[in-house]
């Protein structure tokens, strides 16, 4: 089966590796038999919903992420519509700020977002840097943060797990990144998915969950020792930070 | 109340040689860090005694190469204080300054990050900026930040004072300056832009740039299609390059009003960008064309830079990787020399190499992976490394992850043939210390003792 997958402004937002995450995505899909269908959207494409069974947004310099901003903002709606038609997304770092409400105060500006998760994003003092490990529902997952922006959850919003060590949201409230449905946003790159294979398939998962409009499959297990190492290592620098 | 320079001379010289006594290194930047306690104003009084003044160097990429060509050249014309052991913080400027008796000149590779201070103190006579690339993004910060720190210390320069720009980078070239240099040959151009280029969007409307030809990353000649910026003249250029696969590389120096053919002992465009770099601010500094071309005919590789060590009837050949840009020249100039079948690449996290590895992932493997039948994954972070192999499509059973250098540096060499060449990709701290390792098996001198 094909999964198909919507890259937003691939050429804008890749700053820490997000083509890592993609990579990851297709490989484990591949060897499950199913074969990654990514498509890019760039500034002034349209997003049909429907179309793509995932939505993925990376990281951004400020700049970037900027100049994306305000077409994203007019996708709003076809992004919501998609999501509410079962669609998954993955949004890591600046995506993850560009999938709430805004992000205030950004170099004296207000960035739009999307709105799709209950949260808004303000700009802090102090960049936010380092190894981080956070605990999730399907188990440890282990990366690296680096943002001025504190993500404030508004109080009903479920996030995608809490802190055993680093920063987290906003670096207070214990809470590390955002889930609503099949969305989910988070700050950890490293890139995200390589050594956390279990929320790289809990993701091809939904995204599959689309495509076929029935419940998420049981995905075949693979070997994914080399995957457990790099997790244990990256683990052991964020209890060690 | 200042103590007397002369007292913190000798007061930092006395914990240098302590330093070497004690085994901690090289003990280049210890005094350096004493003296900024004891007056961190001293290392303005230290650049003030050179008589003909100071010139720095800083880039991403090629920053020591780049000073280690021009120390070359300049070499016959001034006696030198040069940090080119790479300590390029203000603690190694200010050792270099310190153990400078003698010196007419200061040539000085500085980090991208101390820029700005060290220019504020030393008031260079000439600057070389070579290119900015996204490197360390969780020290430096992002890449436009740099940019406009750097913008600010040199608009802050006195007028006296010769800037020398790489005019291929959209970035750096945008800054004022007298001398403007860079590659002009269509013919060696890279048929896209890769997908580590950073600096690729207009810094006014922020429309992609087109790029008549794109050299190494962002650097090229580019232009904005609503006419804001483009790459404009070259002062100082490259043309008619030939590249002669790992061995060397020829090209035409052009300077204001001379034209020189050189030849370098070092493979790829990316030293050709920073032996135009070299020779801009060599000029800058009263270098004649002959002494350019002559200096850069003698030069040979920087510590740890495309450097060959002989191990009994093996060779080891260490290409330090440290960034998407630089890695990928080093496997385009390693593939173009004729792709290896295997390789060690080591990975730390050390601060100096970036607590971040996400880097590796934007990292154009591929094309070496294609040639490979087996690959050693070593440092700190191996398993990471190995991941981005697996996940790059490499057979996971060619790969072994052995996190000690040591280990790693032997299975490699058990996997090469006698008369054979081991190709080592290190970052910058296992580089350092697959060196500890050689030297220690008097394999080749430790930096601090090597002849100038």
């Amino acid at each position: 089966m094909n999964i198909r997958v919507g890259h937003l402004y691939p050429d804008y937002l890749n700053i820490y590796a997000d083509r890592g995450n993609i990579a990851v995505l297709a490989r484990r899909a591949a060897w499950r038999g199913h074969e990654l269908d990514v498509t890019e959207i760039e500034i002034g494409d349209a997003v049909e919903p429907g179309a793509h069974d995932l939505y993925y947004l990376g990281g951004g310099q400020d700049r970037e992420q900027l100049l994306v901003s305000h077409d994203l903002a007019a996708k709003a709606e076809q992004l919501k519509e998609a999501h509410a038609g079962g669609a998954a997304f993955l949004a890591v770092c600046g995506g993850y700020q560009l999938l709430g409400r805004g992000y205030r105060g950004h170099h004296g500006d207000d960035m739009p977002g999307v709105g799709l998760l209950p949260l808004e994003t303000v700009a802090g003092d102090r960049r936010l840097i380092g190894n981080v490990l956070i605990e999730t529902e399907v188990g440890p997952v282990a990366g690296f943060e680096n943002h001025a922006g504190r993500t404030l959850l508004d109080p009903a919003a479920e996030p995608l797990g809490r802190v055993v060590s680093g920063f987290g949201n906003d670096g207070q409230s214990g809470y590390e990144g955002c889930r609503l449905g099949r969305a989910v946003g988070t700050y950890l790159h490293g890139p995200l998915l390589p050594r956390n294979p279990r929320l790289a398939d809990w993701i091809l998962a939904q995204a599959l969950a689309h495509r076929t409009g029935g419940e998420p499959p049981e995905l075949a297990p693979l070997d994914d020792e080399l995957e457990a190492e790099a997790q244990a290592v990256s683990s052991g620098r964020a209890r060690g930070r | 109340m200042a103590v007397p320079l002369r007292l913190e001379v000798a007061a930092a010289g006395a914990v240098a040689r302590l330093s070497r006594l004690v085994g901690a290194g090289g003990g280049t930047t210890v005094p350096g860090k004493l003296l900024s306690v004891l007056d961190p104003g001293a290392v303005d009084r230290l650049a003030a005694r050179l008589p003909a003044g100071t010139a720095t160097i800083s880039a991403t990429n090629g920053k020591t190469t780049t000073s280690a060509m021009a120390a070359e050249i300049l070499r016959p014309r001034y006696r030198l204080a040069h940090n080119r052991s790479g300590a390029n913080l203000m603690s190694g400027v200010a050792s270099t300054l310190l153990s400078a008796g003698g010196a007419q000149l200061g040539l000085l590779e500085v980090d991208e990050g101390a820029l700005p201070e060290v220019m504020r103190r030393v008031r260079p006579r000439a600057v070389c900026l070579g290119n900015l690339f996204r490197d360390q993004l969780d020290r430096y910060g992002e890449l436009e930040l740099v940019a406009e720190r750097w913008r600010a210390a040199v608009d802050a320069l006195p007028e006296e004072t010769t800037v020398a720009v790489n005019a291929d980078d959209p970035l750096v070239g945008s800054f004022a300056a007298q001398i403007r240099f860079g590659l002009d040959d269509p013919s060696v151009a890279r048929p896209a832009l890769q997908h580590a280029a950073d600096s690729k969007y207009c810094l006014v409307c922020g429309a992609p740039l087109e790029y008549a030809a794109a050299y190494v990353g962002h650097l090229g000649d580019y232009r904005c299609p609503n006419g804001h910026m483009e790459r404009g003249r070259l002062d100082v250029a490259a043309r008619a390059i030939e590249l002669h696969g790992l061995e060397r590389v020829a090209f035409d120096l052009h300077l204001p009003g001379d034209v020189r053919r050189v030849e370098i002992a070092l493979p790829g465009l990316y030293n050709v960008y920073n032996a135009v770099g070299a020779a801009a601010l060599a000029h800058a500094l009263g270098a004649t064309a002959d002494e350019i071309a002559d200096g850069l005919g003698r030069f040979r590789a920087a510590f740890g830079r495309f450097e060959r060590i002989a191990v009994g009837d093996k060779t080891l050949l260490l290409l330090l990787v440290k960034n998407p840009a630089g890695a990928n020249e080093a496997i385009r100039t390693l593939v173009d020399g004729g792709p290896p079948t295997l390789a060690v690449v080591a990975l730390n996290d050390a601060i100096a190499d970036g607590r971040d590895v996400s880097w590796i992932w934007d990292v154009d493997f591929e094309p070496l992976l294609g040639g490979l039948d087996r690959l050693v994954a070593g440092g700190d972070r191996a398993a990471e490394l190995a991941l981005r192999f697996k996940y790059g499509g490499f057979d996971t059973d060619a790969i072994e992850v052995e996190p000690s250098l040591e280990r790693a540096l032997d299975r490699g060499l058990a996997l090469t043939p006698s008369g054979g060449e081991l190709v080592v990709l290190p970052t910058y701290t296992a580089m350092l210390g697959l060196q500890r390792i050689a030297a220690a098996r008097g394999l080749t001198r430790p930096y601090w003792k090597r002849a100038a």
